[in-house]
Protein backbone atom coordinates (compact mmCIF):
# COMPACT_ATOMS: atom_id res chain seq x y z
CA UNK A 1 0.00 0.00 0.00
CA UNK A 2 2.56 2.70 -1.14
CA UNK A 3 0.42 5.24 -2.68
CA UNK A 4 -2.94 6.57 -0.90
CA UNK A 5 -5.90 5.51 -2.54
CA UNK A 6 -8.57 7.12 -1.73
CA UNK A 7 -12.32 5.89 -2.14
CA UNK A 8 -15.51 7.60 -2.09
CA UNK A 9 -19.33 6.99 -2.43
CA UNK A 10 -21.77 9.34 -3.11
CA UNK A 11 -25.03 8.66 -4.88
CA UNK A 12 -25.00 9.20 -8.61
CA UNK A 13 -28.32 11.00 -8.41
CA UNK A 14 -30.66 12.47 -6.06
CA UNK A 15 -34.00 14.53 -5.45
CA UNK A 16 -33.57 18.19 -4.82
CA UNK A 17 -32.76 18.90 -1.57
CA UNK A 18 -32.57 15.28 -0.71
CA UNK A 19 -30.05 14.64 2.29
CA UNK A 20 -27.54 12.49 0.64
CA UNK A 21 -24.68 10.00 2.93
CA UNK A 22 -21.42 10.40 1.94
CA UNK A 23 -18.72 8.10 2.62
CA UNK A 24 -15.03 8.14 2.41
CA UNK A 25 -11.85 6.50 3.08
CA UNK A 26 -8.36 6.54 2.58
CA UNK A 27 -5.48 4.13 2.30
CA UNK A 28 -2.62 5.58 4.67
CA UNK A 29 -0.47 4.32 7.13
CA UNK A 30 -0.79 7.41 9.88
CA UNK A 31 2.63 7.67 11.10
CA UNK A 32 1.67 8.79 14.83
CA UNK A 33 5.41 10.28 15.32
CA UNK A 34 5.45 8.87 18.60
CA UNK A 35 6.82 5.79 17.48
CA UNK A 36 10.02 4.60 17.53
CA UNK A 37 12.02 2.01 14.83
CA UNK A 38 14.29 -0.40 15.24
CA UNK A 39 17.32 2.20 15.97
CA UNK A 40 15.77 3.52 18.29
CA UNK A 41 14.88 6.69 16.60
CA UNK A 42 11.53 8.36 16.44
CA UNK A 43 9.67 7.80 13.11
CA UNK A 44 9.18 11.27 11.68
CA UNK A 45 5.23 11.88 11.70
CA UNK A 46 3.65 11.34 8.55
CA UNK A 47 -0.33 11.85 8.46
CA UNK A 48 -3.02 12.79 6.81
CA UNK A 49 -3.45 16.32 8.71
CA UNK A 50 -6.41 17.59 6.86
CA UNK A 51 -9.95 16.62 4.96
CA UNK A 52 -12.24 18.54 3.21
CA UNK A 53 -15.19 18.02 0.83
CA UNK A 54 -16.72 20.80 -1.49
CA UNK A 55 -20.08 21.21 -3.23
CA UNK A 56 -19.77 23.41 -6.84
CA UNK A 57 -16.97 24.87 -4.75
CA UNK A 58 -18.68 25.60 -1.38
CA UNK A 59 -17.56 24.41 1.75
CA UNK A 60 -19.47 21.35 2.74
CA UNK A 61 -17.33 19.36 5.55
CA UNK A 62 -13.95 19.96 6.59
CA UNK A 63 -11.51 18.93 9.61
CA UNK A 64 -8.29 19.08 10.68
CA UNK A 65 -7.05 15.57 11.88
CA UNK A 66 -4.47 14.91 14.23
CA UNK A 67 -1.97 11.95 15.43
CA UNK A 68 -4.32 9.89 17.14
CA UNK A 69 -6.64 9.12 14.20
CA UNK A 70 -6.13 5.20 12.94
CA UNK A 71 -4.50 4.54 9.77
CA UNK A 72 -6.66 4.24 6.92
CA UNK A 73 -8.99 6.83 7.78
CA UNK A 74 -12.98 6.93 7.38
CA UNK A 75 -15.62 9.63 7.01
CA UNK A 76 -19.15 9.38 6.99
CA UNK A 77 -21.23 12.84 6.92
CA UNK A 78 -24.64 13.96 5.12
CA UNK A 79 -24.92 16.68 3.11
CA UNK A 80 -28.06 18.50 1.36
CA UNK A 81 -28.07 18.60 -2.35
CA UNK A 82 -30.13 21.58 -3.61
CA UNK A 83 -28.73 21.02 -7.43
CA UNK A 84 -26.79 19.17 -9.66
CA UNK A 85 -22.80 19.41 -9.38
CA UNK A 86 -19.35 18.06 -8.36
CA UNK A 87 -18.24 16.55 -5.09
CA UNK A 88 -14.81 17.04 -4.42
CA UNK A 89 -12.09 15.42 -2.08
CA UNK A 90 -9.19 16.78 -0.88
CA UNK A 91 -7.15 15.13 1.66
CA UNK A 92 -3.54 16.74 2.67
CA UNK A 93 -0.42 14.95 3.51
CA UNK A 94 2.03 16.31 5.66
CA UNK A 95 4.77 15.47 3.38
CA UNK A 96 2.89 18.01 1.09
CA UNK A 97 1.12 15.77 -1.05
CA UNK A 98 -2.22 16.33 -1.59
CA UNK A 99 -4.84 13.87 -2.97
CA UNK A 100 -8.30 14.19 -4.08
CA UNK A 101 -10.64 12.79 -6.29
CA UNK A 102 -14.43 14.08 -7.30
CA UNK A 103 -17.71 12.53 -8.30
CA UNK A 104 -20.97 14.20 -10.30
CA UNK A 105 -24.07 13.98 -8.87
CA UNK A 106 -27.42 14.88 -11.05
CA UNK A 107 -30.49 16.46 -9.87
CA UNK A 108 -33.84 14.99 -11.24
CA UNK B 1 -18.79 -28.33 51.91
CA UNK B 2 -19.19 -24.26 50.35
CA UNK B 3 -15.53 -23.49 51.51
CA UNK B 4 -14.45 -26.36 49.11
CA UNK B 5 -16.17 -25.82 45.77
CA UNK B 6 -15.22 -22.35 46.15
CA UNK B 7 -11.84 -23.65 46.84
CA UNK B 8 -12.22 -25.62 43.64
CA UNK B 9 -13.39 -22.92 41.54
CA UNK B 10 -10.05 -20.90 42.55
CA UNK B 11 -8.18 -23.78 41.65
CA UNK B 12 -9.55 -23.85 38.25
CA UNK B 13 -9.44 -20.38 37.45
CA UNK B 14 -6.11 -19.46 38.61
CA UNK B 15 -4.61 -23.12 37.40
CA UNK B 16 -3.66 -21.79 34.17
CA UNK B 17 -2.03 -19.03 35.44
CA UNK B 18 -4.28 -16.09 34.15
CA UNK B 19 -7.15 -15.37 35.22
CA UNK B 20 -10.57 -15.43 32.65
CA UNK B 21 -13.01 -12.93 33.41
CA UNK B 22 -15.93 -15.26 35.15
CA UNK B 23 -18.67 -12.34 33.53
CA UNK B 24 -20.17 -15.04 30.44
CA UNK B 25 -20.12 -12.57 27.87
CA UNK B 26 -21.88 -15.08 24.59
CA UNK B 27 -21.26 -14.28 21.02
CA UNK B 28 -24.21 -11.86 19.68
CA UNK B 29 -27.13 -13.60 17.89
CA UNK B 30 -26.65 -11.39 14.54
CA UNK B 31 -26.72 -12.13 10.71
CA UNK B 32 -23.57 -10.60 8.80
CA UNK B 33 -24.61 -9.90 5.43
CA UNK B 34 -21.74 -8.63 3.28
CA UNK B 35 -22.59 -7.12 -0.05
CA UNK B 36 -26.27 -8.97 -0.05
CA UNK B 37 -24.53 -11.84 0.05
CA UNK B 38 -25.14 -13.71 3.72
CA UNK B 39 -22.36 -15.23 5.47
CA UNK B 40 -22.73 -18.81 7.79
CA UNK B 41 -21.75 -17.75 11.12
CA UNK B 42 -22.44 -20.22 12.54
CA UNK B 43 -22.18 -23.92 11.56
CA UNK B 44 -23.02 -27.42 12.95
CA UNK B 45 -19.41 -28.74 13.86
CA UNK B 46 -17.67 -31.35 11.52
CA UNK B 47 -17.65 -34.90 13.74
CA UNK B 48 -15.32 -35.01 16.55
CA UNK B 49 -15.45 -31.15 17.31
CA UNK B 50 -15.09 -30.32 20.77
CA UNK B 51 -17.98 -27.77 19.89
CA UNK B 52 -21.48 -28.64 18.58
CA UNK B 53 -21.47 -25.31 16.71
CA UNK B 54 -18.51 -23.16 15.01
CA UNK B 55 -19.11 -19.79 15.41
CA UNK B 56 -17.37 -17.19 13.58
CA UNK B 57 -15.03 -14.30 15.43
CA UNK B 58 -17.22 -12.16 13.89
CA UNK B 59 -19.81 -12.85 16.84
CA UNK B 60 -17.22 -12.14 18.93
CA UNK B 61 -16.76 -8.27 18.11
CA UNK B 62 -18.04 -5.50 19.23
CA UNK B 63 -20.99 -3.32 17.21
CA UNK B 64 -18.70 -1.16 15.88
CA UNK B 65 -16.07 -3.74 14.20
CA UNK B 66 -18.80 -5.59 13.17
CA UNK B 67 -20.51 -3.33 11.44
CA UNK B 68 -17.11 -2.20 9.51
CA UNK B 69 -16.71 -5.38 8.47
CA UNK B 70 -20.45 -5.84 6.79
CA UNK B 71 -19.91 -2.61 4.95
CA UNK B 72 -17.39 -3.97 1.61
CA UNK B 73 -17.12 0.03 1.11
CA UNK B 74 -15.74 0.70 5.05
CA UNK B 75 -13.46 -2.24 5.42
CA UNK B 76 -10.01 -1.18 5.04
CA UNK B 77 -9.29 -4.70 4.20
CA UNK B 78 -10.44 -4.07 0.45
CA UNK B 79 -7.75 -2.31 0.08
CA UNK B 80 -5.45 -5.23 0.19
CA UNK B 81 -8.01 -7.07 -2.54
CA UNK B 82 -7.32 -4.07 -4.41
CA UNK B 83 -4.04 -4.21 -4.38
CA UNK B 84 -4.38 -8.05 -4.79
CA UNK B 85 -6.50 -7.46 -8.05
CA UNK B 86 -3.14 -5.30 -9.12
CA UNK B 87 -0.55 -7.85 -8.34
CA UNK B 88 -2.59 -10.76 -10.38
CA UNK B 89 -2.47 -8.79 -13.42
CA UNK B 90 0.94 -7.82 -13.00
CA UNK B 91 3.77 -9.61 -14.79
CA UNK B 92 6.82 -10.62 -12.62
CA UNK B 93 9.47 -13.48 -13.10
CA UNK B 94 11.41 -14.39 -16.32
CA UNK B 95 8.48 -16.15 -18.01
CA UNK B 96 6.99 -12.99 -18.36
CA UNK B 97 3.31 -14.11 -17.05
CA UNK B 98 1.09 -12.86 -14.57
CA UNK B 99 -1.17 -14.89 -12.65
CA UNK B 100 -3.69 -13.64 -14.96
CA UNK B 101 -1.70 -15.53 -18.26
CA UNK B 102 -2.56 -18.91 -17.14
CA UNK B 103 -5.20 -18.56 -14.80
CA UNK B 104 -7.45 -15.60 -16.34
CA UNK B 105 -9.53 -14.22 -14.11
CA UNK B 106 -9.91 -14.06 -10.60
CA UNK B 107 -13.15 -13.79 -10.55
CA UNK B 108 -14.37 -16.94 -12.42
CA UNK B 109 -10.80 -18.85 -11.71
CA UNK B 110 -10.09 -18.36 -8.37
CA UNK B 111 -14.24 -18.45 -7.01
CA UNK B 112 -13.87 -20.93 -4.44
CA UNK B 113 -10.59 -21.95 -3.64
CA UNK B 114 -9.70 -20.43 -1.00
CA UNK B 115 -12.47 -22.50 0.88
CA UNK B 116 -9.92 -25.52 0.69
CA UNK B 117 -6.32 -24.90 1.66
CA UNK B 118 -4.15 -25.82 2.88
CA UNK B 119 -4.19 -28.89 0.52
CA UNK B 120 -2.23 -32.11 -0.18
CA UNK B 121 0.83 -31.59 -2.29
CA UNK B 122 2.06 -34.76 -3.88
CA UNK B 123 5.36 -33.02 -5.21
CA UNK B 124 6.46 -32.16 -1.66
CA UNK B 125 4.78 -34.64 0.00
CA UNK B 126 2.90 -32.09 2.59
CA UNK B 127 0.11 -29.92 2.73
CA UNK B 128 0.74 -26.37 1.20
CA UNK B 129 -1.30 -23.15 2.12
CA UNK B 130 -2.38 -20.58 -0.46
CA UNK B 131 0.76 -18.83 0.19
CA UNK B 132 3.32 -21.70 -0.49
CA UNK B 133 1.16 -22.40 -3.42
CA UNK B 134 1.58 -19.32 -5.20
CA UNK B 135 5.18 -19.67 -4.35
CA UNK B 136 5.21 -22.75 -5.64
CA UNK B 137 3.22 -21.35 -9.06
CA UNK B 138 5.91 -18.10 -9.07
CA UNK B 139 8.92 -20.65 -9.24
CA UNK B 140 7.65 -23.17 -11.29
CA UNK B 141 5.58 -21.21 -14.05
CA UNK B 142 6.74 -17.69 -13.60
CA UNK B 143 10.12 -18.21 -13.33
CA UNK B 144 9.86 -15.11 -10.39
CA UNK B 145 11.14 -14.72 -6.65
CA UNK B 146 9.03 -16.57 -4.53
CA UNK B 147 7.97 -14.21 -2.13
CA UNK B 148 9.38 -13.55 1.14
CA UNK B 149 6.82 -14.58 4.52
CA UNK B 150 4.16 -11.88 4.72
CA UNK B 151 5.55 -9.65 1.86
CA UNK B 152 2.58 -7.16 1.38
CA UNK B 153 2.43 -8.62 -2.00
CA UNK B 154 1.95 -11.73 -0.34
CA UNK B 155 -0.97 -10.90 1.88
CA UNK B 156 -2.75 -8.60 -0.92
CA UNK B 157 -2.54 -11.56 -3.32
CA UNK B 158 -3.79 -14.06 -0.78
CA UNK B 159 -6.38 -11.98 0.46
CA UNK B 160 -7.70 -10.70 -2.87
CA UNK B 161 -7.95 -15.19 -4.00
CA UNK B 162 -9.28 -15.89 -0.85
CA UNK B 163 -12.20 -12.83 -1.09
CA UNK B 164 -13.34 -14.68 -4.77
CA UNK B 165 -14.93 -17.20 -2.00
CA UNK B 166 -16.14 -14.77 0.05
CA UNK B 167 -19.42 -16.61 1.84
CA UNK B 168 -19.09 -20.37 0.39
CA UNK B 169 -18.35 -22.71 3.17
CA UNK B 170 -14.52 -23.86 4.65
CA UNK B 171 -13.90 -27.53 3.59
CA UNK B 172 -10.41 -28.67 3.72
CA UNK B 173 -10.24 -32.13 2.36
CA UNK B 174 -8.47 -34.72 4.95
CA UNK B 175 -8.69 -38.42 2.65
CA UNK B 176 -5.88 -37.02 0.50
CA UNK B 177 -2.03 -37.93 0.97
CA UNK B 178 -1.46 -37.92 4.55
CA UNK B 179 -3.80 -35.18 5.60
CA UNK B 180 -5.04 -37.43 8.45
CA UNK B 181 -1.74 -37.19 9.73
CA UNK B 182 -0.99 -33.73 9.65
CA UNK B 183 -4.61 -33.70 10.85
CA UNK B 184 -3.15 -35.33 14.27
CA UNK B 185 -0.28 -33.71 14.45
CA UNK B 186 -2.02 -30.33 14.30
CA UNK B 187 -4.41 -31.24 17.27
CA UNK B 188 -1.34 -32.31 19.47
CA UNK B 189 0.16 -28.78 18.68
CA UNK B 190 -3.13 -27.24 19.39
CA UNK B 191 -3.72 -29.32 22.91
CA UNK B 192 0.11 -28.49 23.69
CA UNK B 193 0.40 -26.48 26.58
CA UNK B 194 3.59 -24.42 25.89
CA UNK B 195 5.50 -20.77 26.75
CA UNK B 196 5.90 -19.37 30.48
CA UNK B 197 2.63 -18.75 31.16
CA UNK B 198 2.37 -22.81 29.87
CA UNK B 199 -0.79 -21.94 28.03
CA UNK B 200 -2.34 -24.79 24.69
CA UNK B 201 -4.97 -22.82 22.17
CA UNK B 202 -7.35 -24.66 23.24
CA UNK B 203 -6.59 -22.85 27.21
CA UNK B 204 -8.13 -19.72 25.49
CA UNK B 205 -10.35 -20.96 22.36
CA UNK B 206 -11.90 -23.57 23.46
CA UNK B 207 -11.62 -24.16 27.57
CA UNK B 208 -12.18 -20.37 28.13
CA UNK B 209 -14.35 -19.53 24.66
CA UNK B 210 -16.92 -16.42 25.20
CA UNK B 211 -15.36 -15.15 28.11
CA UNK B 212 -13.15 -12.02 28.95
CA UNK B 213 -9.91 -12.47 29.26
CA UNK B 214 -8.93 -8.78 30.34
CA UNK B 215 -10.22 -6.48 27.48
CA UNK B 216 -10.47 -9.29 24.65
CA UNK B 217 -13.63 -11.17 24.21
CA UNK B 218 -12.36 -14.96 23.48
CA UNK B 219 -13.56 -16.14 20.12
CA UNK B 220 -12.96 -19.87 19.06
CA UNK B 221 -9.99 -18.66 17.38
CA UNK B 222 -11.49 -19.34 14.04
CA UNK B 223 -9.39 -18.96 10.41
CA UNK B 224 -12.35 -18.31 7.96
CA UNK B 225 -12.00 -14.64 8.07
CA UNK B 226 -8.33 -14.54 6.80
CA UNK B 227 -6.01 -12.76 6.04
CA UNK B 228 -8.08 -10.37 8.06
CA UNK B 229 -7.49 -6.53 8.83
CA UNK B 230 -6.77 -6.40 12.31
CA UNK B 231 -7.81 -2.54 13.52
CA UNK B 232 -4.25 -3.03 15.77
CA UNK B 233 -1.71 -2.81 13.19
CA UNK B 234 -3.87 -1.32 10.61
CA UNK B 235 -3.13 -3.93 7.52
CA UNK B 236 -3.98 -7.33 6.62
CA UNK B 237 -2.29 -10.15 8.96
CA UNK B 238 -1.90 -14.09 7.59
CA UNK B 239 -2.50 -17.02 9.32
CA UNK B 240 1.34 -17.56 9.78
CA UNK B 241 1.51 -14.36 11.62
CA UNK B 242 -1.09 -14.41 13.76
CA UNK B 243 0.06 -17.84 14.84
CA UNK B 244 2.84 -16.73 15.66
CA UNK B 245 1.99 -14.26 17.54
CA UNK B 246 -0.59 -15.88 19.60
CA UNK B 247 2.75 -18.24 20.75
CA UNK B 248 4.89 -15.47 21.73
CA UNK B 249 2.10 -14.37 23.81
CA UNK B 250 2.44 -17.39 25.56
CA UNK B 251 5.82 -16.44 26.22
CA UNK B 252 7.10 -19.74 24.05
CA UNK B 253 9.73 -19.79 21.53
CA UNK B 254 7.96 -19.23 18.66
CA UNK B 255 8.48 -21.52 15.44
CA UNK B 256 9.17 -20.57 11.75
CA UNK B 257 6.46 -19.54 9.58
CA UNK B 258 5.02 -22.65 7.36
CA UNK B 259 7.17 -25.30 9.55
CA UNK B 260 5.63 -28.42 9.82
CA UNK B 261 4.17 -27.28 13.19
CA UNK B 262 2.62 -24.28 12.33
CA UNK B 263 1.45 -25.70 8.61
CA UNK B 264 -0.24 -28.80 11.12
CA UNK B 265 -1.58 -26.50 12.96
CA UNK B 266 -2.94 -24.46 9.88
CA UNK B 267 -4.66 -27.95 9.10
CA UNK B 268 -6.27 -28.77 12.10
CA UNK B 269 -7.53 -25.14 12.75
CA UNK B 270 -8.88 -25.09 9.32
CA UNK B 271 -11.00 -28.19 9.94
CA UNK B 272 -12.07 -26.87 13.18
CA UNK B 273 -13.95 -23.89 10.86
CA UNK B 274 -15.76 -26.66 8.68
CA UNK B 275 -18.44 -24.98 7.43
CA UNK B 276 -17.98 -20.97 8.22
CA UNK B 277 -18.03 -19.17 5.39
CA UNK B 278 -15.09 -17.37 3.87
CA UNK B 279 -15.15 -14.13 5.21
CA UNK B 280 -11.75 -12.69 3.49
CA UNK B 281 -11.28 -9.93 4.63
CA UNK B 282 -12.44 -10.10 8.37
CA UNK B 283 -11.62 -7.03 10.26
CA UNK B 284 -10.69 -7.93 13.96
CA UNK B 285 -9.56 -5.89 16.34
Amino acid sequence: MANPRPRIRVPKSATKDEVITIKTLISHKMESGQRKGKDGKLIPREIINKFSCEFNGRPVFSCDIDPAISSNPYFEFNARVPESGTFKFTWVDDNGSVYSTEQAIEVK
Amino acid sequence: MKTKIIAAALVCSTAIGLTFGSALADPVNDTLTIDGVEMISRAKAPEGHPFKEVLSGWLFREKETRAVEADSFQNPGMFAVERGEEVWNAVDGSAGKSCASCHGEATKAMKGVGTSYPKWDAASKRPVDLELRINNCRKANMGAEPYKFDDGDQRALVTYIKHQSLGMPMHIDLTKGNMKAWWEKGKERYYLRTGQLNLSCASCHEVNMGKHIRADHLSQGQINDFPVYRLKVGHVVSVMNRFRGCIRDTRAEIPKAFSDELMALEVYVTWRGTGLSIETPGVRQ
